[in-house]
């Protein structure tokens, strides 16, 4: 009789249910998993060697680029670093703006993995419905920082500019018609704050819509419910954080247990899973879309409400208004001096982390006085969970590992950096 | 913003103090800074400190949330006397958290040796630390003794050198193309020149300062 052995197979890295550039050598018992090995690094651009070759202004549209998905809280927690060396005070309303932002992100970053993740595991619908708020989403963005994506719009001391008072509008053309582009356009009469506001008024409906179609389903739940056990002890030893901890019963959120910015005045809930299993993760994520729509809707109360500035007038390290800058001597001297050598940092080292929508990312500086940072490290969530797929993998179906990847909400642009 | 750190002042100070009572001579060093605490170990300590910081029921660091490398070898002789670096070159950071005690600490650790590197693996007591170790491994060529697996991680397959050490040049030492004669993806040395768009500068104290 012929010897049976275990054989490996790669799986990516150009692979639809890869996300993005991973290449997993799996070691297969038949079709049991005995061992995954992921190689990493297939899109390493060395974003923290650059960082120490640039200003530290000219970094944060890198920080966009790392978590691909959640862009705007990747800038939030290296603004904050900075900030913390420099000791400055930020403007309470650019706090509220950021916190704001962040929430939409976080809503936009769940999307994205509900999305890909049902794909994964065969619902195609989801993908649809996710993009449909996406897009609304993006143009909050667009709205606000002028790109969808990338948008390069916290800064050190604040944040770029206040909220626009108009939202741009769909034109009328060959494919839509005037009558058309007038209900489109309809929620896009106001200023950005009313748009927000009339999608926070619609969002529960579409997260109650992707539960009809999820929660209760029977292949949805046999394919995850059970798959991918880690247990708080491991958890926490695994160095997992955000959505992946709760998941395993632990209760523990940086908004609540360190708060930073004003999230210690807003009102919130941290859901927690059971099981610790793919569908806990599921649940936990989705109970996180009604919280951070909680959030926005609290913040747009008080932005409505308190104008104010939303950037430091500290102008060693924020530009003075374009105004000043042409008529003022001294203005126009710092302006030349913050966009040609940029801002000192004092030295010292300092850690800052944020709650980014998949776990704890954190932003560790050190500075010699320059004006470039000595050394940054950027602590990504995704890359501790993804080493950590070896261990929940294991004893599992190759199909699995499918859902694995889908419930630890993977992104290359982090891990890689 | 200013002094609205999650740990107040007294948090600091007691935790200051606990490590101080556990540890005594192991401890090379302790400063506070910006709200946080960070401790200076001798690499031969690093496995014996890890594990009194993860089980101690005072401390309870059952997270390893971040590993890096870091090579101070531009780093200023002024600061890393003030930050007793002892003019060595390589460190390792640790920053732990603690869900249960929600504490943080860093954890300074210099290799002794700067032309070969080496510190004591801490997988056994963080899973979490393997592939960070090889990051630090692969970046910096720190070595880990007694880690299962040290192999690269991030650089591409079959990459020379350390890539973060501050002794290695922004564009690298080799570039890649597709050479058409011979019908495949060739190494060659780069052929781009190294430039600088803003020169770093760094200030002497008290620069520009108007009250004199």
């Amino acid at each position: 009789m012929a010897e049976i052995r275990n054989y490996t197979m790669n799986f990516g890295p150009q692979h639809p249910a890869a996300h993005g550039v991973l290449r997993l050598v799996l070691e297969l018992d038949g079709e049991v998993v005995k061992r995954a090995d992921p190689h990493i690094g297939l899109l390493h651009r060395a974003t923290e060697k650059l960082a120490e070759n640039k200003t530290y202004l000219q970094s944060v549209p890198y920080m966009d680029r790392l978590d691909y998905v959640s862009m705007m809280v990747n800038e939030h927690a290296y603004v904050m670093a900075i900030e913390k060396l420099l000791q400055i005070e930020v403007p309470i309303r650019a706090q509220y703006i950021r916190v704001m932002f962040d929430e939409i992100t976080r809503i936009l970053n769940h999307l994205l993995w509900i999305g890909a993740h049902a794909l994964d595991v065969g619902a195609m619908t989801m993908f649809l419905y996710a993009f449909r708020e996406r897009e609304d989403l993006m143009d909050c963005y667009e709205a606000v920082s002028g790109a969808r994506m990338h948008a390069a719009y916290y800064r050190p001391g604040g944040v770029y500019r206040d909220l626009p008072d108009t939202m741009p509008k769909y034109q009328a053309s060959r494919i839509h018609s005037e009558k058309q582009t007038r209900i489109r356009n309809a929620n896009r009469e106001g200023s950005l704050l009313d748009f927000i506001e009339d999608f926070t008024n619609r969002f529960p409906t579409y997260v109650d819509e992707y539960e009809t179609l999820l929660t209760d389903n029977r292949i949805w739940k046999q394919r995850l419910v059970d798959i991918g056990v880690v247990s708080p002890e491991r958890a926490k030893a695994l160095g997992f954080t955000g959505p992946m901890l709760r998941g395993s019963g632990v209760e523990w959120d940086l908004r609540k247990k360190q708060p930073y910015e004003v999230y210690d005045r807003l009102d919130f809930d941290i859901p927690v899973g059971v099981n610790g299993d793919c569908y806990d993760r599921y649940l936990v994520r989705m109970e996180e879309f009604r919280q951070s729509n909680r959030i926005i809707k609290q913040c747009v109360d008080w932005l409505r409400q308190n104008p104010g500035p939303v950037i430091t007038d500290n102008h060693k390290v924020a530009p003075p208004s374009r105004i000043n800058m042409k008529q003022n001597m001294e203005e126009m001297i710092h302006h030349f001096k913050l966009f040609t050598e940029g801002f000192h940092v004092p030295p010292g080292e300092a850690y800052v982390a944020v709650e980014h929508p998949k776990g704890e990312f954190g932003i560790y500086l050190v500075s010699n006085g320059a004006n470039k940072p000595y050394r940054l490290k950027i602590r990504a969530p995704g890359f501790a969970h993804l080493a950590a797929l070896d261990e929940m993998s294991t004893g599992h179906m190759i199909s699995d590992v499918v859902a694995i990847i889908g419930t630890q909400d993977i992104v290359f642009g982090e891990i890689d950096r | 913003m200013l002094d609205n750190f999650f740990m107040s002042s007294t948090q600091l100070e007691n935790l200051a103090e606990i490590l101080r009572n556990i540890f005594r001579d192991k401890l090379a060093d302790l400063q506070v800074q910006h709200g946080e605490i960070t401790i200076g170990v001798r690499a031969d300590d690093v496995v014996a400190v890890s594990k009194i910081l993860r089980d101690n029921s005072q401390l309870r660091f059952d997270t390893l949330i971040d590993l890096c490398g870091i090579d101070y070898l531009t780093y200023g002789e002024d600061l890393a006397a003030k930050q007793n670096l002892r003019n060595m070159r390589f460190a390792v950071i640790y920053h732990l958290l603690s869900v249960e005690l929600n504490q943080r600490v860093r954890m300074r650790v210099l290799a002794e040796s700067d032309e070969f590197p080496v510190v004591d693996s801490v997988t056994e007591i963080w899973s979490v630390a393997n592939w960070f170790e090889r990051e630090a491994f692969d970046l910096y060529g720190i070595v880990f003794t007694g880690h299962p697996d040290l192999r690269r991680i991030l650089t591409d397959y079959g990459f020379i050198g350390n890539p973060f050490r501050k002794d290695f040049p922004l564009t690298g030492h080799v570039e890649m193309r597709y050479d058409a004669e011979q019908k495949r993806v060739i190494y060659q040395p780069v052929t781009i020149e190294p430039r600088e768009i803003t020169p770093l500068v760094i200030r002497e104290e008290h620069y520009g300062d108007c009250e004199s």
